[in-house]
């Protein structure tokens, strides 16, 4: 069949099942918009192109899709950079889709030329540039292929626009499946399964008196909740979560001893300093997930189980390593473990539970944040899926609200992106459009991508921000209000800016919260009202973050 | 500790600064990197060496074995048997009366002279990065006026084959070689 290879594009798209793109056109693009117009994938059009990228990786980390998102070229694709970087930082998969000028002009410094391959070079898994029309339908697939096999990432495809325009013949590729690997990447491997070591790790868990699991983004990344719950469960396993590794086990079992880090709970962080066995699933031992690299973990053994060997030994040691799919792993082992001391175990999670940090003795009358969060958990029961800026705010979602199914808290974890969460909430709706979605946004962060509520409006998404008003950096103010002797060099914000109104203005309903009786009913009217809401929460500026690790220091070493 | 990898790449548009910025970006320097095509057609096969402790050689190994165009990676330091040579160019003054000692030096590291000017020679030399050095710093007293050089290429050694060629080659000039 003779198709333009924008046609191309988009035929191979829908084979892949896509639904849903995110993005914004221009000039070397509009082969490609044409063709969507006749298309039944739906493409919601941004304000701006990091939005695009954001949305794409919102909806992947929540759905079973990978996320799309297209951009003109040159200033269009750098605009997506941030969001692909963000994607590669999490391993989250993405397929970005960016114009470029015509191939007999690249090099010629051309109207909107930019060098996208080189430009996202660093922070992508693959790029590739579509030279002929009829290479489409491969380049696609294997976009595709790629992004979402083993440990996924972000892939572009820059399509010249003259590729876009000439015709081709589509043949839609057969020859590499889900299960095989690309047919032009030869070297290509999507997990270099490695459990030669399966035996010495049973017998560390078997023999271990004071073990904790460590669950990763891995976790959600290989839906390996069941393996996961089954494991701890069978075992009696504490599990601490990295911050990206939330969802991974339900926030009320039991065995979940809560988050650890740097602004992790004090039993986690307490667990693993303690431990005499540490197993890590997923989990890349981040500096803000380990603290000072020497001091982790001390008197542990360390089994590092990833999907990507490279991690192996990266940021910890490991004693003993098995490279795999993070469920498929944590069944075969928890077959090979089995046999512990269950009275050891118990007597290890009761001490445990006695090194959580003192209760809060909340009496004052301020709005503060863990009311909120609560009050969130309440009126939605945990049915809800929660997306977050960057800063306190998000620390707090972190820390505070119940994530009880995975693949719900969507955060941007590596690349700590302010600007993240308002966008990729509309990836979390499109995913899943059964779910109420809650964006947990700072002042600072939202305004970063604000004007993203306007497609909120446009597209009657039902999304709920629930601003956390500082009228500060509110992260960054507490740093230098610990570290930097209260000197507050460019974090406060001499105006706010009027939230209600902006938000109104763009076609979204919104309030403001002025005592903290009434929170609760704020959001239950948040939630109740159709369509997207915007709640202000003006909150003390003085408000932190507690616990608090501070960088390169000792797990152990926390302010409470 | 000095490294060398051997690695198999398809010959894609662009894979050159994808191996090479793999290094800037996770900290480690490259001493020397030479790239040239294979018997294989659509397979390059790129010689890094980098000087780096040996966490960061583990490491480098499994980064470029993620690279999507990277076919295979070997550590030929670690595999221990290898056969590693560069190739230099090198412009040396020579007026009648040196003549005859250039012409002995290049003897002894087994140059070639592959260009005669009136005042200047033009040797070749191919041997290890040691055996070069050498080279040089005997030319060093009569004057090189310009040198160019290829990265060092490599390839592991055949099994079951005697490695007497290798050793005999550096017989002859490890004695000049200055610690
Ligand atoms: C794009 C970007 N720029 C700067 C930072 C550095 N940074 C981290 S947290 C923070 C403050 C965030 O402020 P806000 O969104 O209001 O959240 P708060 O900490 O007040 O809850 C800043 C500036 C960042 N993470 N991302």
């Amino acid at each position: 069949m003779e198709l333009t290879g924008a046609q191309i594009v988009v035929k191979s798209l829908e084979d892949e099942g896509v639904e849903t793109i995110f993005g914004l056109p221009g000039g070397t693009v509009i082969p490609l918009y044409d063709a969507l117009y006749d298309s039944s994938i739906q493409h919601v059009l941004v304000r701006h192109e990091q939005a695009a990228a954001h949305a794409a990786d919102g909806f992947s980390r929540v759905g079973d899709g990978v996320g799309v998102c297209v951009a003109t070229s040159g200033p269009g694709a750098t605009n997506l950079v941030t969001g692909i970087a963000t994607a590669y930082r999490d391993s989250s998969p993405m397929v970005a889709i960016t114009g470029q000028v015509a191939t007999d002009s690249i090099g010629t410094d051309a109207f909107q030329e930019a060098h996208m391959l080189g430009i996202s070079l660093p922070v992508v898994k693959h790029s590739m540039q579509a030279r002929r029309a009829d290479d489409i339908p491969r380049l696609i697939r294997d976009a595709f292929f790629i992004a979402s096999t083993g440990r996924p990432g972000p892939v572009v495809l820059d399509l010249p626009t003259n590729v876009q325009k000439a015709f081709g013949e589509y043949r839609r590729p057969v020859d590499s499946g889900k299960n095989g690997a690309p047919s032009e990447y030869p070297g290509y491997c999507a997990i270099r399964e490695d459990l030669t070591r399966l035996d010495e790790a049973a017998k560390l868990i078997r023999g271990a008196e004071r073990p904790v699991l460590i669950a990763g983004n891995g976790i959600n990344l290989s839906r390996a909740f069941e393996p996961l719950r089954v494991f701890a469960e069978g075992l009696e396993m504490p599990v601490a979560a990295s911050l990206l590794g939330k969802g991974a086990i339900r926030n009320d079992h039991p065995n979940f001893i809560g988050m650890m880090g740097m602004h992790g709970g004090a039993a986690a962080n307490r667990a693993i300093t303690a431990a005499d066995l540490i197993v890590a699933v997923g989990a890349r031992f981040s500096d803000r997930s380990i603290g000072k690299s020497e001091e982790f973990a001390r008197s542990a053994r360390v089994i590092h189980i990833d999907i990507d060997d490279a991690e192996i030994h990266k940021n910890v040691g490991a004693d003993v390593w098995l490279i795999g799919d993070a469920g498929k792993v944590l069944n075969t082992l928890a077959e090979a473990a089995s046999g512990h001391d269950s009275l050891s175990r118990r007597a290890w999670m009761e001490k445990i539970l006695t090194m959580r940090e003192p209760a809060v003795r909340d009496a004052s009358d301020a709005m503060r944040p863990r009311r909120i969060l609560d009050a969130l958990d309440e009126v939605t029961k945990g049915e809800v899926i929660v997306t977050t800026e960057v800063g306190q705010h998000q620390m707090w979602a972190a820390q505070f609200h119940k994530t009880l199914h995975p693949r719900r808290f969507v955060t941007s974890g590596g690349l700590g992106t302010m600007g993240f969460g308002i966008p990729a909430a509309m990836g979390a709706h499109f995913a899943r459009p059964d779910l109420p979605v809650v964006c947990v946004a700072g002042d600072g962060s939202a305004m970063m991508n604000i004007q993203e509520l306007d497609t909120y409006a446009r597209y009657d998404m039902p999304i709920k921000v629930l601003l956390f008003d500082n009228a500060c950096l509110g992260m960054v103010r507490q740093w230098q209000q610990i570290f930097y002797n209260e000197r507050y060099s460019n974090t406060l914000f001499a105006r706010r800016p009027d939230f209600v109104k902006i938000a109104e203005g763009m076609g979204v309903t919104a309030f403001s919260v002025e005592s903290p009786q009434k929170i609760k009913s704020a959001i239950e009217r948040a939630v109740e009202t159709p369509g997207p809401v915007l709640v202000h929460f003006p909150i003390p500026q003085s408000e932190n973050v507690f616990p608090m690790v501070p960088a390169g220091e000792a797990l152990s070493n926390m302010i409470l | 500790m000095k490294c060398t990898f051997s690695v198999l790449t398809q010959n894609a548009p662009g894979v050159l600064m994808r191996v090479s910025s793999l290094f800037y970006r996770r900290n480690h320097n490259i001493e020397s990197l030479s790239v040239s095509q294979t018997d294989t057609v659509g397979v390059s096969r790129f010689t890094i060496m980098i000087d780096a402790d040996e966490w960061a050689h583990d490491q480098v190994e499994k980064q470029l074995a993620k690279l999507v165009e990277v076919i295979s990676v070997e550590n030929l330091t670690h595999r221990g048997s290898f056969i590693q040579r560069c190739f230099s160019l090198i412009k040396v003054r020579a007026t009648m009366e040196t003549r005859p000692h250039i012409f002995q030096i290049a003897d002894v590291f087994r140059c070639r002279v592959v260009d005669m000017g009136s005042d200047a020679l033009t040797l070749e030399i191919t041997g290890n990065e040691g055996k070069i050095r050498a080279c040089v710093e005997a030319l060093q007293a009569y004057g090189i006026i310009e040198m160019a050089g290829s990265g060092s290429v490599a390839l592991g050694r055949s099994e079951n084959v005697p490695g007497y060629l290798e050793q005999e080659s550096q017989a002859t000039y490890s004695h000049m070689v200055r610690a």
